[in-house]
C-alpha cells in the first residue's frame, strides 16, 4: 500500500496555513469588537483632558509630545540623525505645516 | 482529473522529493525566509495598528492649540494675551492650559504634570497607571516630589487613572491649579498654552490664519495637524524598517542572489539527467517554478501568521525593548487590530515574486544548454 502523494501532503499543509491566514482577518474583527470599549475609554479620557499626544515615548519633551515640540530643535529633525534618545530614529520627522503668513509687500 | 492538473501534481511530487533530498538546507532556507517575513509583517501590522490607535484616541483633542514663541522656542502665555485674540468668529471657547514636565530622580523617569478641566482637591494627585506601577503607589498613599526650586511637596494619591487608558495616560500627574503653580513657581496669570474650540470644522483653518495674522508671535497647532502627525509618525518605510531591518533585508537579498547566480553541482547534474531521459526544457522550468512558489508561499504564510499572533495576541512583546528606547515609563497596552489589506498584498508580492523569479533564472540557463555539457560541468 502506498501512502499519500507528497503533493497531497503539501497542499493539505498549505490549506491549513491559508486557513490560518484568513482566520487572522476574522480574529482581527473579533478583537476589534472586544477592544473597542477600551479604545473608547482612552479616547474619552484624552478628550476630557484635552490631550494632544500619546504616552508612548516618555523620555524627552519632543518624544512625549511630538506634535507640541518646538519647530526646529536640535536632534529632532530627521530619522537616523545623531540623537541623544534612540526614539528619534524610530519615528519619522514631524511634518509641521506652517500657516500661510505672507509678508506685506514693501511699497 | 484533467491531464494538465495531473502533470502539475506529478511535477510538484517530483520537486518535493528533490527538496527532501536536501532537507537541512531547504528547511534552513524556509526558516530564514519565514523569519524575515515575520519581522517585516510584525513591523507593518504594529505600526499600522498603532497609527490607527493614536488617531482614534486623539480625535477629541482640542481643535486649535495656540502656543507663544519667543526666539523660536515655546514660551509661556502672559496675562492679557488671551484677550488679544479678541472675538474671532467661529471660536466657541478659549481656555488657558497648564502643563509641564517633571523629572523624577527616584525612578529616573519623566512625568507630565497637568491641570485638568475638572476640579481636583488641593494636595491630591490623580496619577497615570504607569507611574503608579513604577513607584508602587495606590489611592490613599502619600508621595513627595522635590520641586525645581528645591522645596519638597507631599501629595496624597486621590486616584489612579484606569489601566485600560494607559497608552494616553501612563505618565500623567493631574493636580489642582494652585498646587501646579506652587510646585513649579509658575507666575500668576500665565499659562502654558491656549486651547480653542471651533464649532465648525470648515472654519478651523480660517480661524488659525486669523490668529497667526493677529498674533505674529503665536504658533497655532491644528487638530488635523496633530492627527496627520500621528498618521505618518511611524512610517515603517522610513523609521523602524530602515533602522532595524536593513541588515536583515540585505542579508536575505545576498542569499537570494546567491541562489539566483548559480546552481550547485548536484542540481546541475539533476537537470542534465532529466533532460537526458527526455524532459523538455519547459517541464524543468515548471518544476523549478513550483519549487520557488511552494517555498515562498509557505514562508509568507508561516511568517505572516506568526507576526499576527505576535502583534495582536502577545502585544508585540519582541518590539518592546526597541520601542521603549530610554524611557523608564513604558505603557502596557493591547492594540486594536487593524490590517491594511493593500500592505499585506504588497508584502505578499515583494516576498513571493522576487524569490520565485530568482529561482527560475539560473534554471532557465541550465535547462537550455546541452544535457551532456551540463552533466560534465
Amino acid at each position: 500500500m502506498t501512502g499519500p502523494r507528497p503533493s497531497s501532503i503539501a497542499f493539505a499543509l498549505l490549506a491549513v496555513a491559508a486557513s490560518g491566514f484568513l482566520l487572522t482577518f476574522a480574529d482581527a474583527a473579533f478583537l476589534r469588537g472586544a477592544r473597542l470599549p477600551v479604545r473608547a475609554e482612552t479616547a474619552g479620557l484624552a478628550a476630557r483632558l484635552g490631550l494632544t499626544d500619546i504616552a508612548l515615548f516618555t523620555e524627552a519633551r519632543y518624544t512625549r509630545h511630538p506634535t507640541q515640540a518646538d519647530l526646529h530643535s536640535a536632534f529632532q529633525d530627521h530619522p537616523l540623525a545623531f540623537e541623544h534618545f534612540p526614539t528619534g530614529s524610530l519615528h519619522s520627522p514631524i511634518r509641521h505645516e506652517p500657516l500661510d503668513r505672507k509678508a506685506a509687500q514693501p511699497d | 482529473m484533467s491531464p494538465w492538473i495531473e502533470k502539475q501534481r506529478s511535477l510538484i511530487d517530483f520537486t518535493l522529493a528533490s527538496l527532501a533530498r536536501r532537507k537541512t538546507r531547504n528547511l534552513g532556507l524556509l526558516a530564514v525566509y519565514a523569519l524575515l517575513v515575520f519581522v517585516l509583517a510584525s513591523v507593518m501590522l504594529f505600526t499600522h495598528a498603532l497609527r490607527r490607535e493614536a488617531t482614534a484616541i486623539l480625535e477629541g483633542s482640542p481643535e486649535v492649540i495656540l502656543q507663544r514663541m519667543v526666539a523660536g522656542r515655546h514660551d509661556l502665555i502672559p496675562p492679557g494675551y488671551p484677550e488679544k485674540i479678541g472675538r474671532i468668529r467661529g471660536v466657541q471657547a478659549k481656555e488657558g492650559r497648564l502643563w509641564g514636565y517633571y523629572y523624577d530622580p527616584v525612578v529616573k523617569a519623566n512625568y507630565t504634570f497637568m491641570v485638568p478641566r475638572h476640579e481636583i482637591a488641593p494636595g491630591t494627585l490623580h496619577i497615570g497607571p504607569g507611574l503608579a506601577r513604577e513607584r508602587g503607589l495606590a489611592p490613599g498613599n502619600t508621595v513627595s516630589f522635590r520641586s525645581y526650586s528645591g522645596r519638597l511637596f507631599a501629595f496624597t494619591v486621590g486616584a489612579v487613572l484606569p489601566q485600560r487608558s494607559e497608552l494616553a495616560s501612563a505618565d500623567l500627574v493631574l493636580l489642582a491649579e494652585r498646587d501646579f503653580r506652587d510646585f513649579f513657581e509658575y507666575p500668576a496669570g500665565h499659562f502654558t498654552d491656549i486651547a480653542l474650540s471651533v464649532a465648525n470644522p470648515q472654519e478651523v483653518r480660517t480661524v488659525a490664519a486669523k490668529l497667526a495674522a493677529a498674533l505674529p508671535d503665536s504658533r497655532p497647532i491644528l487638530r488635523e495637524e496633530v492627527l496627520r502627525t500621528y498618521a505618518s509618525i511611524f512610517d515603517w518605510r522610513e523609521g523602524l524598517v530602515l533602522a532595524i531591518l536593513s541588515g536583515a533585508i540585505i542579508a536575505f537579498a545576498i542569499l537570494a542572489w546567491d541562489k539566483a547566480a548559480g546552481l550547485s553541482a548536484e542540481e546541475k547534474r539533476e537537470i542534465g539527467i532529466l533532460k537526458a531521459i527526455g524532459w523538455e526544457t519547459g517541464d524543468v522550468i515548471r518544476m523549478k517554478f513550483w519549487e520557488g512558489a511552494l517555498v515562498s508561499v509557505a514562508s509568507f504564510l508561516i511568517g505572516y501568521l506568526a507576526a499576527y499572533i505576535h502583534v495582536f495576541r502577545f502585544d508585540a512583546a519582541l518590539f518592546e525593548p526597541v520601542l521603549k528606547g530610554w524611557a523608564v515609563l513604558y505603557p502596557r497596552f493591547s492594540l486594536t487590530p487593524a490590517i491594511d489589506g493593500l500592505a499585506v498584498a504588497t508584502l505578499f508580492f515583494f516576498t513571493v515574486v522576487p524569490y520565485t523569479a530568482a529561482v527560475l533564472v539560473p534554471i532557465w540557463r541550465a535547462a537550455t544548454t546541452d544535457p551532456d555539457a551540463v552533466m560534465r560541468a
